[in-house]
C-alpha cells in the first residue's frame, strides 16, 4: 500500500499538515485541496493548498502548491498528510483503516536481532513530535484506536508525555497502544510520571523474549535489557499502567519459551494481555534468518503448552502473526487478525480456503518466507 | 545501570557470549531450601514457594559451587530465572523478589476477617466426636448474651480489615437464631455507617432449618455452611441424633436450602472420624451426587478424640491411606471432564503453582490465629481460634485472650497475644526452618499444644507436620508423573486464587 508520495512544491515552508479532500465545499484552513485533473478555478476561500497531479502549474494567489504528483489514488477524504518543503507527501492517517500508528522515532536504545524496523541514530525527535502536534487535533474524535511506535517512543524524554497529554486531551474516546521496550520505567520516576496522567485507555505494549537474561538480552542485543525491561514492568504496575507483554517466536525464543510462560504468571500476574507473535520476515529479520529462522509448524508443541498454561490460569492470550493451517485448532481460538490492512496479504494457495474468512494471513514481506505447511481448507 | 539514550552506537550483531554479564561463574546462593523426594528426585523451593524438581545430587553441586554454566546451561538458566541463585550479591530484580513475597504475604494485610460467634453450646444433636455442645434448654448459661453481641460486634468493627465476617456456631446457632437476627440486623446497620463490608455466616446441621429461616436469610444475604461426613451409614453414625436421622435432615435441608438461597450459597464440610477412614470413595461420591463443586477432606481433629503422640502417628498414616484413596476417586471425576476439587490440595496447590496465597489459619504463616480469626465464645470468653475455645470446654485455657469485657488492644495485642506470636511462624520453628515445604504449610500452636503439650511443638514426630509433609510431597508426585494432573491441579489452584 502506498503511504507516501512526492511531487515539485512551491510556497512550501517548513512541514504542512492538513486533511485531504477533492470536494472544494469542505475546505478548511486545515485540508488541502486535491487535483486529479485540470481545475480552471480555485476557491476564493482560506484553505491550505494544493495538491496537484498536473505537470504544471500556475500560482495565482501565493498558494502552497506540490504539482506533477504520479498519483493521488491511495488518498481519501478525510486522510491525513504531511507535506514537506522537498515536495514529500506523507499519509500520517487514513481515515477507513482502524491501523493508524504516530512513529514517535526512529532511534532505539535496543537493536532486536529481527526488528522489523531497524532503527536509525539520527535525532528526529523534534520533527516527528511537531507533526504530531500538527496531527493529534485534526484526527476524527471517534477514532478507535491509535498506535504509538518507534524506534523506542520513550526516547523522546519529556516530548514523550507532552505527546500523550495533547492525546488524551484532544481524543479522549481512543484507545492508544504504545509499544516500548520498557527499559526506560526501570527508573522509577519515569512510571510515575506515567501514572500521573491517569490515562486509562492507554496500553503499553512490551516485548519478553525470555525468562533468562542472556537470552532475551541477545535477541535484543543490549546489556542489561532483560533486567531494565522486568523492572519496568513491575514499576509500571506499580501505577497501575494497563500492561500487553508481547513475545516473538522465532530460534532464539522457543526453547525457553514454556518456561517464559510461567515466569510471565510468577512474576507479571498482573499484564492484562500476552501476545505470542509469528516472525516478520522484514527489516533486520532477513540478515539474521539463519539464527532466527524456525517453521512455525514445528515449534506448535511449545507454543501450544505455553498458550493453554497462561489462558489456562486465567490469563488473556493472543497468537498473532500465524495462518490458522498451521495451528492445531485446539489453538484457533487464541488466534487474531493481527496484520494491519495495509501489510496484510495471503499466498495464491490461499484463494481456494474455505476458511480465509477468518484467517489473519501473512504479512505482505513473508510471502517470501513462511512455513512449508500453508495448504488451503478444502471443507 | 541505564543507557536509556546511547551514544553513537554500532549497530553491528553481537554473539549471544557477549551477553553474558558474568563470565568468571562465580556466583551468589539465594535463600532456598531442599527435600529428597527418591531416590532419583530431589525438589528445591525458594523463598516464595517457586520449586524445581532436580536428579539427587544437583543441590549439592549447586551450593558446593560445582555448576558448570556451559554445560548445564538450562539449569543455570532456572537458577537465575527463579531466584534460586544469583550473579551479583543483590541480585537484580530482587525488587521483584520484595514484590513476590509480599504477594505470598498479603494475608496479613488486613489483619483478623473472620469473627466467630459462639451464638449457643446448646444442641439437639449428640455426636460422639463433640465434647463441646450440651442438651439443655437453659438459655441464660448457654447462649450468648445480647449485650456480649453487642461487645462482640463492636471489637469485630475495630477489626483494621475493611471487610469482616461474622460466622455464626454452636453448639447449634439455630437454637438461638432470635440472637442471630439481632446480631445480624445491628451489625449491618453498623457495616453502612462505617463503610465496611460484611459477610454473614450461619454454621448448622440444618435439622431446623425452615423456609421462614431461609427467608431471612435471603434477605439478608446469609450463606449457610453445614456438616455432611458422607453417606448415611457413615454421616448418622458419626453424627447421632435422638429419634431422627441426621442425614435426611442435612440433605433435606442442603435441598431446601440450595432452592431458596441459590446452589452456591450453601456449602459443606465433613469430619474425618476412624469410621471415615473405611469409605473414602463413598465421601467422596457422597458430595459429588450431592452437586458440590468439591470437598474438603479434613483430618481427624485430635480435640474431640484427645490424641496422644504415640497413637497419633499410626493414625495419621490412616488418614493419610484415606486421604490418598478419597483423591483418586476425585481425579477420576476430574478425568471424565468434570470440575470438582479437593480443597486442602486446593489450597496447597496454590501456594505451590501461584504467585497467590490463601489464607487458612494452620496453613499459613504467621498463623490465622488473631491475624485472621478470633472467636468470641457464648459465655464472653475470646480465643484465638475455634479449637481454643473447645480445649477450655477440657478446662484448657491456654488460648484464652480474655473476654468481652477487655480492651481491644490488650486482646489482640496483649501478653496472652505476645506468647503465642513468638512461636505462630514456622520460619522461626526448629524443624520448619529448614524444611523446603515451608512456604506451602504453616504454623500450628494450639494444635502443638494440644498433642505435644507445649506451643512450640517437636517436629520429629508431630502429626500436623508428618500429614502435610506427605501430602505436599503426594501432591508433587502426582504433578510430575502425569501431565493431566498436572493441568487438572492448575485449574484448581486457579479456581482458588481468581
Amino acid at each position: 500500500m502506498l503511504l507516501r508520495t512526492k511531487g515539485k512544491p512551491i510556497n512550501i515552508e517548513g512541514h504542512l499538515v492538513g486533511k485531504v479532500t477533492r470536494n472544494p465545499d469542505l475546505l478548511d484552513e486545515n485540508s488541502f485541496l486535491l487535483i486529479d485533473s485540470f481545475v480552471s478555478e480555485l476557491p476564493s476561500k482560506n484553505f491550505m493548498g494544493v495538491l496537484s497531479r498536473q505537470d504544471e502549474y500556475e500560482v495565482k494567489n501565493g498558494e502552497n502548491v506540490v504539482f506533477k504528483i504520479p498519483t493521488l489514488d491511495h488518498l481519501t477524504d478525510g486522510d491525513i498528510v504531511s507535506v514537506g518543503n522537498d515536495g514529500n507527501i506523507n499519509t500520517l492517517y487514513r481515515v477507513n483503516s482502524f491501523h493508524n500508528t504516530l512513529l514517535a522515532t526512529e532511534r532505539c536504545n535496543s537493536n532486536c536481532l529481527m526488528c522489523s524496523q531497524p532503527p536509525r541514530d539520527k535525532n528526529d525527535i523534534p520533527i516527528h513530535y511537531q507533526i504530531h502536534k500538527k496531527l493529534i487535533p485534526l484526527i476524527p474524535k471517534d477514532c478507535f484506536e491509535l498506535g504509538i511506535s518507534g524506534g523506542e517512543p520513550t526516547l523522546m524524554g519529556n516530548l514523550f508525555f507532552d505527546l500523550l497529554s495533547q492525546i488524551k486531551a484532544e481524543l479522549p474516546e481512543t484507545e492508544i497502544h504504545v509499544l516500548t521496550n520498557g527499559r526506560t520505567f526501570a527508573w522509577n520516576h519515569m512510571a510515575e510520571r506515567l501514572g500521573e496522567l491517569d490515562y486509562r485507555r492507554l496500553m503499553l505494549g512490551i516485548p519478553v523474549y525470555a525468562d533468562y537474561y542472556q537470552v532475551h538480552d541477545y535477541i535484543v542485543q543490549a546489556e542489561n535489557a532483560f533486567y531494565q525491561t522486568i523492572l519496568g514492568l513491575h514499576n509500571l504496575a506499580r501505577y497501575n499502567q494497563r500492561l500487553e507483554v508481547r513475545v516473538v517466536l522465532h530460534k532464539q525464543s522457543i526453547p525457553r519459551l514454556t518456561r517464559l510462560a510461567k515466569y510471565i504468571y510468577k512474576n507479571l500476574p498482573f499484564v492484562e494481555h500476552v501476545t505470542f507473535m509469528g516472525l516478520e520476515f522484514v527489516g533486520y529479520a532477513p540478515h539474521n534468518i539463519d539464527k532466527l529462522w524456525i517453521d512455525p509448524f514445528d515449534y506448535q508443541n511449545e507454543l501450544g503448552e505455553a498458550v493453554e498454561f497462561l489462558a489456562g490460569q486465567g490469563m488473556h492470550v493472543s497468537i498473532y502473526n500465524t495462518p490458522l493451517c498451521i495451528l492445531p485448532e485446539n489453538l484457533w481460538k487464541y488466534a487474531r487478525k493481527s496484520i494491519s490492512d495495509w501489510k496484510n496479504d495471503y499466498l495464491p494457495e490461499c484463494a481456494t480456503c474455505t476458511k480465509l474468512g477468518e484467517c489473519g494471513g501473512l504479512f505482505t514481506w513473508n510471502l517470501k518466507k513462511h512455513s512449508k505447511h500453508i495448504h488451503p481448507f478444502t471443507s | 545501570m541505564i543507557d536509556a539514550i546511547p551514544d553513537k552506537i554500532s549497530r553491528k550483531f553481537k554473539e549471544k557470549d557477549q551477553f553474558d554479564l558474568n563470565r568468571n561463574s562465580q556466583y551468589y546462593l539465594l535463600p532456598f531450601r531442599f527435600h529428597r523426594l527418591t531416590d532419583e528426585k530431589e525438589i528445591i523451593v525458594n523463598e516464595v514457594g517457586d520449586y524445581l524438581i532436580l536428579s539427587n545430587g544437583t543441590f549439592e553441586s549447586i551450593v558446593k559451587r560445582k555448576l558448570d554454566k556451559e554445560k548445564d546451561k538450562d539449569l543455570y538458566g532456572d537458577l537465575i530465572a527463579n531466584f534460586f541463585i544469583s550473579e551479583e550479591l543483590i541480585p537484580p530484580l530482587i525488587d521483584v523478589l520484595a514484590t513476590r513475597y509480599r504477594t505470598k504475604k498479603l494475608f496479613l494485610n488486613y489483619f483478623t476477617g473472620l469473627h466467630i460467634f459462639v451464638i449457643s453450646l446448646r444442641c439437639e444433636h449428640t455426636c460422639h466426636y463433640c465434647q463441646v455442645s450440651r442438651v439443655t434448654q437453659n438459655r441464660d448459661l448457654y447462649d450468648m448474651s445480647l449485650s456480649n453481641i453487642d461487645k462482640g460486634i463492636d471489637i469485630m468493627f475495630k477489626s483494621p480489615n475493611p471487610h469482616v465476617t461474622m460466622e455464626f456456631q454452636g453448639g447449634e446457632a439455630l437454637l438461638a437464631f432470635d440472637h442471630i437476627k439481632y446480631a445480624v440486623e445491628k451489625a449491618e446497620q453498623i457495616a453502612i455507617e462505617i463503610g465496611k463490608g460484611l459477610t454473614k455466616v450461619i454454621c448448622t446441621n440444618l435439622a431446623l432449618i425452615n423456609e421462614e429461616i431461609l427467608e431471612y436469610c435471603k434477605e439478608h444475604d446469609i450463606l449457610i455452611s453445614t456438616s455432611l461426613d458422607g453417606p448415611k451409614y457413615v454421616h448418622d453414625k458419626n453424627r447421632n441424633k435422638p429419634n431422627a436421622s441426621s442425614y435426611e435432615l442435612a440433605i433435606k435441608g442442603i435441598e431446601l436450602s440450595r432452592k431458596l438461597l441459590g446452589h452456591d450459597r450453601v456449602s459443606a464440610l465433613m469430619t474425618t472420624t476412624k469410621l471415615s477412614l473405611d469409605y473414602p470413595t463413598e465421601i467422596v461420591e457422597e458430595y459429588f451426587n450431592l452437586g458440590f463443586q468439591g470437598i474438603f477432606l479434613r483430618n481427624i481433629s485430635p480435640y474431640g478424640f484427645a490424641l496422644r503422640t504415640d497413637t497419633s502417628k499410626y493414625e495419621t498414616e490412616k488418614f493419610l491411606a484415606f486421604y490418598k484413596k478419597a483423591l483418586d476417586r476425585i481425579l477420576e471425576y476430574n478425568f471424565s471432564g468434570y470440575h470438582f476439587t479437593e480443597d486442602l490440595a486446593k489450597i496447597f496447590l496454590t501456594k505451590i503453582l501461584t504467585p497467590f496465597n490463601v489464607g487458612f489459619v494452620d496453613l499459613q504463616s504467621p498463623a490465622g490465629l488473631i491475624n485472621g480469626v478470633i472467636v468470641f465464645n457464648y459465655d464472653g470468653g475470646v480465643y484465638a481460634t475455634d479449637e481454643s475455645r473447645m480445649l477450655a470446654e477440657q478446662k484448657d485455657y491456654t488460648f484464652k485472650l480474655g473476654t468481652l469485657n477487655d480492651d481491644y488492644n490488650d486482646l489482640f495485642f496483649g501478653r496472652k497475644a505476645q506468647e503465642i506470636a513468638q512461636l505462630w511462624a514456622n520460619e522461626a520453628l526448629t524443624g520448619c526452618s529448614e524444611c523446603a515445604f515451608q512456604q506451602y504449610c504453616g504454623a500450628d500452636p494450639v494444635h502443638n499444644h494440644a498433642t505435644q503439650g507445649d506451643m512450640y511443638g517437636y517436629r520429629p514426630n508431630s502429626d500436623f507436620c508428618q500429614k502435610n509433609m506427605e501430602i505436599i510431597r503426594y501432591l508433587i508426585e502426582l504433578m510430575e508423573s502425569d501431565s493431566r494432573i498436572k493441568r487438572i491441579f492448575e485449574s484448581w489452584a486457579k479456581t482458588a486464587t481468581h
